[in-house]
């Protein structure tokens, strides 16, 4: 130790460690860790170690669960689960509080525990993931006193199996388990296998408290058990993690008709403008990147700043880097600790190499770097294109690319140049100009002039390929509920659509004047490609022909919806009254509608149609009062929780109820400013055919709602796999169910595949309907002079 | 260790003419300036012979204060032996050191006399309070001969105060001509400029002043008199140091920090150390470039010290009174 007269020279920080001992006594005492399966710990089976990346030194040894302990797990949570899930609100709400609790009481176990298995500075996991963890118990605890009053008919789903990553071991927990938890759900847990430790002590924790057996259950493992948990009979996969993991989750769980949230990875838009505080944002970029290593799903990993600042903000970001300390994670004063271990530590390097390689310019901090143990030093890449590998790779690693834009418009260009959409960041002092790009950037969640800022009752997850489903806030507890299943009504196939001429018989008498339907395409009636139509028959008599639509169509009508881009900005009003406008002149031709229904054989004709008129009513009726909230989570700082459309939607619709299941369904995604592809029933799709020119009175902008005939499920395919719809409905077969939910991993849209249902009766409409055809984006919005 | 007052400023900043597009779009988010200030604190943190001797520095950089209206020359010479003797002999034993001394004292006009005496041979200079202090609100012409009576009477320092009403109203041409006659009054003497950041309210005000009165030829720039309702903030801090970075890059001069004010304990003594390490380096932590005016901070460091050499928690009473 120096004396005080040479410190006084140098005037250095010194060493300042957090004492670790009360820790690695309870791991020495622990040695090896069996799974936490209903209520007790299992003998350790075949294990690995969990290592601390900072000094490569075995922490503990850690079992490796196999499908039967898997099996045993999940048997566990299913025996605990109507018990629990029976449980009066207010008792489950005890038991989170006691959870949150005892989270507080051991906070400093738990933020040194996480810092030696995972690597991040004790300054985050103390002042972050450990306060963020106790604060999500107590939000779901409150969750779980309301349930019945704040989520009336809703229930819990059963079973939840979640796997959680590594970045935030012991904070993605709490994220899983609180909402599981105060639903009534019970939990399958598999913690990441390079960060066990914390989820093993939380089981301690869980125990100590006296959680009922079952109700929380932890087995560790590498992606093997991960996968024998996704073939677990659970009712719900949660996952965070990689894409690439995301994407193989919705493959195996297609067609399974089970619940299924995705918070996958991101390379997310950090924008500056010229009027921001530069500083500020400078500051930004220190809790984005250089956060947690960089190791950040939502890390603000693009820096984009106005091209007039872009000197002084490089020279301040340089002079900042200049003064990140690198090293002991257990030191109070490190701001970067290590890199969670050499896999990934190897694969920061690769693609940092490869961008440099590319042609970017590195900047890196000039920092010593400790001689053992994963570290990286941070860093920001300059002359980076976006065509280079670091500018569309999430390199999950301290390292941003800057680069500079010209305009508003130029920067929400290069914002949304991206297959994700987890977060977003805006800095400008200017709240016109941030807001408007908060609305136009593609991401779930936006901070303005702040960045990677969470609690826990706002809601967390991602726009396109960083997944779907929300954690945190009401719009998470939904993800863990669910109302009444609808009953299924079968109904009948549609068959093999025919294209040869049907000869009938010779009709007596005046022809009548023959009526033409084409594909509705772009507000236009567009000949099919294929030059085909098929045969419409009723009770097996021809009533008319269709067009036999193929993926050219599909892919022309796809763009059609995407050049109505009006519709999704024209207010709530305007769009009810084009709602309201379709259902009068519906109503207008309300009896050549039930005629025609009628023709066809469809049961109850009359009734559909007013059915439909009045379902027009009811969207337009929520198209401008199903809007969003304002969450309650900072001091001084205005959440806005926003449903918004996907934009372009898919849907095919059942074979059943021609009319009226085709506008529930259409109509819906319309109110709420989608622009949608329709596939009507193949079976007698001239219902669907016949309100073109309805639509065409009705002031419906050209685009926003297509209908292609045809085959369903080859029609349905082609609208899955199509990498610029944004969501997928599909009512029909379970086989259909399973190959739209397959076939939509391409990019990760987010789907919702249902048998038919009652069109008739209160299945047939609804909120849930609404809330299918959005998703929320919340915007961070913090005020103070 | 050498005498403090040897410590040579850098060049003396001679000032700029007025330039409003150095500051007039000046952009400050509040809270993000207030996420920087709280997290300084968590991110860094000083232990052992590190937190005795960051200490130390701090009683270099003190401005130990009287300026109350019971002041007497007896007072002021107590405190004068205090600043020349800061710390009771068996803590500088324990500490290692044989010579320590405060930044400097720093009293009222009336009282700068008694304080050159008290001082004389320590190398400590004096610092005196002037232009109406604390309002502001005399005369300019009179406050300009405070300059002057204070300087001759031997005051090495001044701490001039601004009109608050010239930032509230945006007449920047007349804050600048204010601090620029009372510049040229000061002479030889260093200028510190206390911008009563507790009346300007907004950082954006803070961060505009704190650039009219750097271009007008301030030494340094001081947030507080000590008697407004809000004294030296740690977020006022930021936005006033940020400010004579950007001074020094557009001019080439280092131009110092004193906060004042509230700031009564050790803790406050690292924090606003680590401020300035942080946003600016090393440079600032030496008293030709920071200091921290305070009157009781003192005591508390001495606490702390007593305890880091003993191992035992001081009390008061055990030490010299300022």
């Amino acid at each position: 130790m120096p004396t005080v007269t040479e410190i006084l020279e140098t005037m250095d920080y010194g060493p300042a460690p957090e004492a670790n001992g009360e820790v690695t006594g309870w791991l020495k005492e622990r040695g090896s860790f069996g799974h936490y399966i209903d209520g007790t710990f299992t003998k350790a089976g075949k294990s690995f170690e969990s290592v601390n990346p900072a000094t490569g030194e075995v922490l503990a040894k850690v079992s490796q669960g196999t499908t039967a302990d898997v099996a045993a797990a999940v048997k566990a949570a299913r025996a605990a689960q109507p018990g629990w899930a029976k449980l009066p609100g207010h008792e489950r709400a005890k038991w989170l509080y006691a959870l949150a609790r005892h989270v507080q009481k051991r906070e400093r176990f738990l933020a040194v525990l996480e810092t030696l298995d995972n690597g991040k500075p004790i300054r985050e996991s103390r002042d972050i993931d450990v306060p963020l963890v106790a604060r999500h118990f107590y939000h779901h605890a409150g969750w779980a006193e309301m349930l019945e009053e704040e989520f009336p008919g809703q229930g819990a789903l059963g079973v939840c199996g979640q796997i959680i990553p590594w970045n935030f071991p012991l904070l993605m927990l709490a994220w899983k388990i609180a909402p599981a938890l105060a639903a009534g759900n019970t939990v399958v847990l598999k913690p990441a296998e390079q960060t066990p430790l914390t989820a093993l002590a939380f089981a301690e924790i869980c125990a100590e408290v006296g959680l009922p057996k079952g109700v929380v259950n932890i087995v560790t493992g590498d992606g093997a058990t991960g996968a024998a948990l996704v073939e677990a009979e659970v009712d719900k996969i949660a996952f965070t993690g990689s894409t690439e993991i995301g994407r193989a989750i919705r493959k195996a769980t297609a067609g399974r008709d089970m619940k299924l949230t995705l918070e996958l990875g991101g390379k997310s838009p950090f924008v500056v403008f010229a009027d921001a505080d530069l500083d500020a944002a400078v500051e930004g970029v220190v809790d984005a990147i250089w956060f947690n290593q960089g190791q950040v799903c939502c890390a603000g990993s693009r820096i984009l700043v106005a091209e007039t600042v872009a000197g002084t903000f490089q020279k301040r970001l340089t002079a900042r880097l200049a003064k990140l300390r690198v090293g002991d994670p257990l030191d109070k004063s490190t701001d970067v600790g290590a890199i969670v271990d050499a896999t990934q530590l190897a694969r920061i390097r690769d693609l940092v190499a490869q961008g440099e390689a590319q042609g970017a310019t590195l900047h890196q901090a000039e920092v010593q770097l400790p001689a053992k143990g994963c570290f990286f030093a941070p860093g920001f890449f300059t002359n980076v294109a976006p065509a280079n590998v670091v500018s569309e790779v999430e390199i999950f690693g301290p390292v941003a690319t800057l680069t500079t834009f010209r305009t508003p418009d130029e920067a929400v260009e290069l914002a949304n140049n991206t297959r994700y959409g987890l977060a977003a960041s805006i800095w400008s002092e200017n709240i016109s100009l941030a807001l408007d790009i908060a609305a136009k950037v593609k991401a779930g969640v936006v901070w303005v002039n702040s960045t990677n800022v969470f609690d826990a009752g706002a809601g967390f997850g991602g726009y396109r390929e960083s997944g779907f489903g929300r954690e945190g806030g009401r719009e998470g507890m939904r993800d863990y509920l669910s109302a009444p299943r609808p009953k299924a009504q079968p109904e009948a196939e549609a068959g093999r659509l025919d294209a040869a001429p049907h000869p009938g018989t010779p009709s007596k008498g005046a022809a009548p004047i023959d009526r033409t339907v084409k594909l509705y395409i772009g507000g236009a009636q567009k000949r099919p490609d294929s030059g085909y139509s098929y045969a419409v028959l009723a009770k097996g008599r021809e009533i008319g022909l269709a067009g036999l639509g193929n993926r050219k169509d599909i892919r022309n009508a796809v763009e059609a919806a995407h050049a109505a881009k009006g519709w999704g900005k024209a207010t709530g009003h305007n769009r009810a009254q084009v709602l309201y406008y379709l259902a009068e002149n519906l109503s207008a031709r309300a009896a050549e509608f039930a005629a025609r229904l009628k023709e066809a054989g469809v049961p109850k004709p009359a009734e559909e149609v007013a059915l439909s008129i009045r379902r027009a009513f009811y969207y337009a009726a929520q198209a401008d009062k199903f809007d969003g909230a304002v969450h309650a989570t900072k001091t001084a700082n205005v959440t806005l929780a926003m449903p918004e459309p996907f934009g372009v939607m898919g849907i095919a619709c059942p074979d059943a109820a021609p009319l009226l299941g085709f506008l529930s369904l259409a109509l819906p995604a319309i109110a709420m400013g989608n622009a949608v592809v329709a596939i009507p029933a193949p079976s007698m799709p001239l219902a669907a055919t016949d309100l073109y020119q309805v639509l065409d009175t009705s002031d419906l902008p050209g685009g926003t709602l297509n209908i292609v005939t045809g085959a369903k499920d080859e029609l349905a395919k082609t609208l899955a796999q199509h990498d610029d719809v944004a969501a997928m409905w599909y009512c029909g077969s379970p086989e259909g169910r399973a190959m739209v939910e397959t076939e939509s991993t391409g990019n990760l849209k987010s789907t919702w595949c249902f048998p038919n249902r009652d069109w008739h009766g209160p299945d047939g409409q609804g909120r849930e309907f609404l809330l299918r055809a959005t998703q929320t984006k919340n915007i961070w919005v913090p005020y103070g002079e | 260790m050498r005498p403090e007052a040897s410590l040579t400023n850098s060049d003396r900043n001679p000032g700029v003419s007025l330039q409003t597009d150095w500051f007039d779009q000046v952009a400050v988010n509040t809270q993000a300036a207030e996420r920087r200030a709280a997290t300084l604190t968590t991110r860094r943190t000083v232990k052992k012979a590190y937190q005795a001797a960051w200490l130390v520095n701090a009683i270099r950089c003190i401005d130990l204060t009287t300026l109350a209206g019971d002041d007497t020359v007896d007072r002021v010479r107590r405190l004068c032996a205090k600043a020349m003797r800061p710390l009771a002999d068996p803590i500088m034993a324990g500490l290692g050191l044989d010579r320590l001394t405060t930044g400097a004292v720093c009293v009222y006009p009336t009282m700068v006399a008694a304080a050159a005496k008290a001082l004389r041979g320590s190398g400590i200079p004096v610092a005196s309070v002037a232009t109406g202090f604390p309002a502001g609100l005399m005369p300019l012409d009179l406050r300009l001969a405070e300059i002057r009576f204070a300087v001759d009477q031997g005051a090495d320092e001044i701490d001039i105060v601004i009109t608050r009403a010239h930032v509230l109203d945006g007449n920047w041409t007349a804050l600048y001509d204010e601090v620029a006659a009372m510049r040229e009054a000061c002479g030889a003497a260093h200028m510190k400029a206390i911008l009563a950041t507790g009346d300007l309210k907004t950082l954006r005000n803070v961060y505009k002043a704190s650039m009219v009165a750097m271009q007008a030829g301030a030494d340094f720039i001081k947030t507080s008199t000590g008697k407004e309702g809000v004294n030296a903030t740690l977020p006022v801090s930021l936005v006033m140091v940020r400010a004579l970075r950007d001074y020094g890059d557009r001019t080439g001069y280092k131009i110092g920090f004193k906060p004042a004010g509230g700031m009564k304990s050790a803790k406050d003594a690292l924090a606003w150390q680590i401020l300035m390490k942080e946003e600016l380096g090393n440079d600032w932590l030496r008293p030709d470039l920071f200091r921290l005016g305070a009157s009781s901070m003192l005591a508390d460091i001495e606490r702390q010290l007593d305890h880091h050499v003993t191992g035992r928690y001081a009390a008061s009473f055990r030490h010299s009174l300022a």
